[in-house]
């Protein structure tokens, strides 16, 4: 049963990564990738994450399936955060367990491609001025990334 | 139906949710967005560039073609900018 969140507040990903393995004997590999909001070199003073509220969810949970019908995972969890966040915090984590980690560091890559261009989160940048910039533009290099689990 | 919007979508709008109605000739979500961008000025803008708005039907991503028949909530926003 994955574990799937979406919440403002933060998280302790090293806590939520052992979590995973805790008790079990079966698993040999364990990645966790922790995203950060970063500063842009001085320029940015928060992130706003809005969100789909519900969609969020399901749709994380729909790149999940997707990633347990690929590898034999043994666990999995995603923590996504909205509203504001400063540099320096964390902004998402996936962590996945698997026996060995070629399953485990693939699926985390392929769950953060879908989350990048498939979650249903849009960023907007409050400078250190104050003022609130215009939305985050999705990148192509974002899609061109996760279209490469479509094609395998 | 209850259509829900996002981000600029939201923005331009003006509001994050409302009841719409439309006439028994929108069938697909491509004609949603053609009905409400002829609505007035803001939704024109909302709307302005169909291929980077991006819909869900219930909560799950769907295509301009598909149809809106049964579908309790819709929702336009731009690309996603998550993870």
């Amino acid at each position: 049963m994955p574990t799937i969140r979406v919440q403002a507040q933060d998280f302790d990903a090293a806590a939520e990564a052992r979590a995973l393995s805790q008790g079990r004997t079966d698993i040999g590999a364990l990645v966790s990738f922790v995203g950060l909001c970063r500063d842009e070199g001085g320029r940015l003073a928060a992130l706003e994450i809005e969100h789909y509220p519900d969609m969020a969810e399901a749709e994380i949970a729909r790149a999940v399936a997707e990633a347990e019908a690929r590898w034999p995972l043994l666990g999995v969890t995603v923590v996504h955060r909205h509203g504001t966040v400063r540099p320096g915090e964390q902004i998402v984590m996936v962590a996945t367990a698997s026996a060995h980690r070629g399953a485990a560091f693939a699926a985390a890559e392929m769950l953060m491609d879908y989350l990048k261009t498939r979650a249903p989160f849009w960023k907007r940048a409050r400078r250190a001025d104050g003022t609130i910039e215009s939305w985050v533009e999705a990148k192509d290099r974002d899609v061109a990334s996760a279209a490469r689990w479509d094609e395998r | 139906m209850k259509a829900v919007y996002f981000a600029w979508v939201r923005e331009r709008i003006g509001k994050s949710e409302e009841e719409i109605e439309p006439p028994p000739e929108v069938r697909t979500i491509g004609d949603l967005i053609a009905w409400l961008a002829g609505r007035d000025e803001a939704y024109a803008h909302a709307f302005e560039n169909p291929k980077v708005i991006r819909a869900a039907i219930d909560r799950a991503h769907v295509k301009p073609d598909a149809r809106l028949e049964g579908a309790r909530e819709v929702a336009f926003f731009p690309p996603m900018t998550g993870g």
